[in-house]
């Protein structure tokens, strides 16, 4: 299962680094939203993936009953998704910005002068 | 104590409150400094009754910094000198400047530049005399470029910092050096340990660093060339930082580290040669020059360079004569100063050559004037004369090659005579008919001088008042009681004779004075040359280089760092041998597999796509899929965060895209292929990557710790969010505060835009069964939040997530009903929401600190509710996250 979840990161890291390197602003705003995807899915991946209970201790139990989900990287991934959608919302709306300033959505263009 | 040492920093900011407040009553601020003084005084009794103290407050104890003061004589005496001579100054300067836009800004900046300089000569601790140190060349800086407008005056403020910061550098790898050599920071330790200091290798190192510092602070030659320069100060700053204080503080820093260092033939030649290299040069310069400031400059340079002169000779003599020149300069040239800017002032000129007659128009300036220069000249029965006495005495009983340094400092000695003569009684000299319209002005302008002369006049007369200040001081610096008894009359000795003839000499050459400056020969380059040329070398070099490093093309800087990751991480990959080396353990499932597929197709699909809905429709497939994936490995937290946020962005997308065109390729195939290539290598390193550590065994330490804890001392069987708000909670408070600092830029950004229409808001769905659904659905999903946020501390749930689907139920209706009827709704605007949530977040940490524990140190209340600060945060983030949401969905649909 790691090799399938290995190979879907691979390709949302391909395919986010592809439309980073495109000119478009909207194909570089999908990019960032693919990395990030592809980033959680690395982190939980090498955290340990195991098909078992969450980590919620049950009702009575003093502590987790093994074996269990990781909490670590959860954590970690939990708020890296919160986040992302801050970066995204800016990113898009600075793009949205750009566009409307410059007047194109190419790249290349924006910075050229006028 | 140590609160009035530091105090001036609060004056500072007090200060720029009540200026701007009462722009006419500035002259009431130097009542603090000169309270100050008081008190530095009667310090200053019981240091010369022998009960010189420490003073300590621990601030960072594991990087041995502590607050730590010295109140001895030698810190004392120049203590006195930045708060009595401040005193002055700010009383000159609310006249000086009154009524200028910027007032409240320059007495901010006088009164912190006063504290760090209080700070620099009363210091223990070598790290904080360090932290001084720079705030007075950062604080030098904002006062030299006061007139910002000025070229000029921002050209010789970024020079004077970039000089005496380089010392600044200097000074601070010597502390690194010293501490490393002495294991103590504190200096009147090191001076117990200077045996060992002395001897280590890295002596001549420290020594060369803490004279780098020295002599660019105090305008040493070859560093001298910044103090002229800086006379684009107002007067009062060239009075108060380049005559009295801050360009003394590379002379105290001499005398400081003289009991550490000092008194080694290295540090002894050094000092010496640099000092009366600067005596002379500074002198020479000081008649040739035509702008009183300069003229004032360069003859202060001089004075620095006597006194560090003096002090590399370093005999008992020569410490006091150094002490007593110290003050008498502080005194006349102080006054000498503030004459200058006075008469700049009145008549709107600096230069001498328009300036004569003034004696009857400002008979007070004049006074002033003449008393500081007969005092710089060396009259007897003044201050300066008792200064110049004891200088050639120390110098005359010295041994060695000090003979030759008595002729160049009565050589010296002439011609400061002679510019302190030009710059204080010239003006004044002459026909008194040819000055119309001019007055002495109001009597913060002359008062202030006179009082500076006056004062070295009276002392000059009983100089014996200064014998006890100045042996503590002396004994200080010489590591050993050294007794001083100042007199006037000492006999007919060679010295007095000495003295006589100096002044003979100046009284000759003033006569002369125009033939001499037309006479002597003026050098066309200095030292400025070089540092001109080094800084234009600098500035080449950057500007060769830069453009290929930043090309400001985002995609050359993707392209780096992904190959750079992929080449530095690949190596690693293929030669470490202990990655990999455990069996996966998960198996595969069927409809793992059909998740995967999801994933990999819609990457590829949003890779691919010509238009913007389908890249976005893509990317969602994504999102969902990876949702999907927390929720078959155990991580239903995670699985319903992403829902939601994957729903929401979405919503954002569709918002956003709708202004944009088609995704056609822009770039040529070629470029579309290389890029192509850079992709699929980073993705098979990733791949890679991730099997090699998925199949590595990590210890378990972590997780174990969290799981045992978690019930325990979090009160929460839910880890995760045990983990979020208790354990990490200071990490979420970063995090939710990063995402309220975006949601404000994409306000900001939006309401910047004119394309924003008020009355117009925008209804996404006019369908009715849609309306009806949203009406019905919106409070469930709001009940439901709530449910999350409540139970998310015991089952999957929790603040992030509650607030996500709150903010979800009012994007709902606001697409039904439009975004007005969503903010009715809401009672609240979205940033109300936002601030309340990070006000309960933060305050939510502060009953741990009221009871001594750190900050956000979880507390619960006893009995069996779940009542404790944790779920408090919880609220706050719950209430962040959804007027986050909320203010970039409604500012966005709102946008046309």
């Amino acid at each position: 299962m790691e090799a399938l979840l290995a190979l879907a990161s691979g390709v949302l890291y391909a395919a986010g680094i592809y439309l980073m390197l495109r000119r478009r602003l909207a194909q570089l705003i999908i990019g960032l939203g693919l990395l990030s995807n592809g980033t959680n899915l690395l982190i939980f991946t090498a955290g340990g993936l195991t098909r078992a209970r969450p980590p919620v201790v049950p009702e009575g139990a003093a502590t987790l009953v093994q074996p269990y989900a990781d909490p670590v990287p959860q954590a970690l991934v939990l708020t890296a998704i919160v986040i992302g959608f801050g970066l995204t919302a800016f990113s898009l709306v600075l793009a949205h910005r750009v566009h409307t300033t410059a007047g194109t959505d190419d790249i290349d263009d924006v910075g050229r002068e006028r | 104590m140590i609160g009035f040492i530091l105090s001036p920093f609060v004056v500072a900011i007090l200060a720029a409150w009540f200026v701007s407040r009462f722009p006419r009553r500035a002259a009431l601020l130097a009542a603090w400094p000169a309270l100050l003084t008081v008190l530095l005084g009667s310090e200053m009794a019981r240091a010369v009754s022998g009960a010189g103290r420490l003073i300590e407050l621990p601030w960072a104890r594991s990087l041995g910094l502590s607050l730590s003061f010295n109140l001895d004589g030698l810190g004392l005496l120049f203590a006195i000198l930045i708060t009595s001579v401040g005193a002055l100054v700010v009383l000159y300067a609310s006249r000086y400047i009154e009524d200028h836009p910027h007032a409240s800004r320059f007495y901010a900046s006088l009164f912190a530049f006063m504290g760090a300089m209080l700070g620099v000569v009363l210091s223990d601790n070598i790290l904080t005399l360090f932290v001084f140190w720079e705030l007075t060349g950062f604080t030098s800086y904002l006062l030299i470029g006061f007139e910002h407008e000025r070229a000029a005056a921002r050209a010789a403020a970024l020079q004077a910092l970039i000089v005496t910061g380089a010392g600044g550098l200097a000074l601070l790898a010597a502390d690194v050096l010293l501490v490393d050599v002495s294991g103590t920071t504190s200096i009147s330790a090191m001076a117990a340990q200077r045996a060992s200091i002395v001897v280590s290798p890295f002596y001549n190192a420290i020594v060369g660093l803490v004279l780098l510092a020295a002599f660019t602070k105090s305008a040493q030659v070859p560093f001298h060339f910044w103090l002229p320069n800086a006379m684009e100060a107002p007067t009062p700053v060239s009075a108060y930082l380049h005559s009295a204080t801050m360009v003394k503080a590379g002379v105290y820093l001499i005398a400081r580290m003289t009991p550490v260092i000092g008194s080694t033939t290295v540090w002894t030649t050094a000092v010496m040669v640099a000092g009366a290299t600067t005596m002379v040069v500074g002198a020479y310069r000081s008649v040739q020059e035509t702008d009183l400031k300069r003229i004032l400059a360069y003859s202060t340079l001089s004075a620095l360079g006597v006194l560090t002169m003096l002090l590399g000779v370093g005999t008992p003599e020569a410490i006091i004569a150094a002490l007593v020149y110290l003050v008498a300069h502080a005194g006349y040239k102080g006054a000498l100063f503030l004459v200058a800017g006075t008469i700049d002032h009145e008549t709107g000129t600096r230069d001498i050559s328009g300036l004569a007659g003034l004696r009857r128009a400002m008979p007070r300036t004049a006074q002033a004037g003449g008393a500081a220069a007969l005092s710089m000249a060396g009259v007897p029965l003044t201050l300066g004369f008792v200064g110049k006495d004891a200088a050639y005495e120390g110098l005359l009983h010295a041994t060695d090659w000090y003979p030759w340094l008595l002729v160049l400092m009565v050589l010296a000695s002439v011609l400061l005579g002679l510019s302190g003569l030009i710059a204080g009684v010239l003006p004044f000299r002459g026909d008194p008919a040819r000055v119309k319209e001019v007055h002495d002005p109001a009597w913060p302008l002359w008062l202030p001088p006179l009082l500076l002369a006056a004062g070295g006049l009276f002392v000059g007369v009983a100089p014996s008042i200064l014998n006890g200040p100045l042996s503590t001081a002396a004994t200080a610096i010489a590591g050993m009681p050294v007794d001083v008894s100042l007199r006037v009359w000492h006999g007919l000795t060679p010295t007095l004779l000495l003295s006589l003839l100096t002044l003979a000499v100046v009284g000759l050459s003033y006569v002369f004075h125009e033939a001499v400056r037309a006479r002597t020969w003026k050098p066309r380059h200095g030292t400025e040359d070089l540092y001109e040329g080094a800084l234009s070398g600098l500035n080449a070099v950057s500007h060769a280089i830069a453009p290929a490093l930043h090309s400001a093309s985002l995609r050359t800087y993707v392209m780096v760092i992904v190959a750079t990751a992929v080449l530095v991480g690949g190596a690693a990959l293929v030669t470490d041998t202990g990655l990999g080396s455990a069996m996966p353990r998960t198996s595969i499932a069927p409809h793992d597999v059909l998740i995967v597929f999801l994933i990999v197709g819609g990457a590829i699909a949003a890779a691919l796509a010509q238009s913007t809905m389908s890249a976005v429709l893509s990317l969602g497939a994504v999102g969902y899929g990876v949702a999907t994936v927390f929720l078959s490995f155990g991580a239903p937290d995670l699985a319903m965060t992403q829902f939601s946020v994957e729903t929401l962005t979405v919503l954002i997308y569709v918002l956003v895209f709708r202004h944009f065109r088609g995704l056609g390729p822009l770039s040529s195939r070629l470029v579309r292929a290389r890029d192509g290539l850079i992709a699929v290598v980073t993705g098979i390193f990733i791949g890679g990557l991730l099997v090699s550590v998925a199949t590595t065994e990590t210890p378990r330490r972590l997780q174990d710790y969290f799981a045992e804890l978690g019930p325990t001392l979090g009160h929460g069987r839910n880890i995760v969010n045990v983990i979020l708000v208790d354990f990490r909670a200071f990490d979420t408070l970063g995090e939710i505060t990063v995402l309220a600092t975006a949601a404000l830029g994409v306000r900001g950004l939006l309401r910047f835009a004119a394309t924003r229409r008020q009355d117009h808001y925008v209804r996404l769905v006019t369908s009715p069964i849609f309306r009806t659904a949203a009406r019905l659905l919106m409070p469930l999903l709001l009940v439901f939040s709530v449910f999350l946020l409540l139970r998310g501390h015991n089952q999957p749930g929790g603040g992030f997530v509650g607030g996500l689907v709150a903010a979800a139920a009012f994007a709902l209706y606001a697409i039904a009903f439009g975004v007005h009827r969503a903010r009715q709704a809401l009672l609240v605007r979205p940033l109300t929401l936002l601030g309340a949530g990070l006000l309960i977040a933060l305050l939510s940490g502060v009953p741990a600190v009221l009871s001594g524990q750190p900050f956000l140190t979880a507390l619960w209340a006893p009995g069996s509710l779940p009542l404790g600060t944790p779920a408090m945060f919880d609220v706050g983030v719950f209430l962040v996250v959804a007027g986050v949401v909320l203010m970039m969905i409604f500012s966005l649909a709102e946008e046309s």
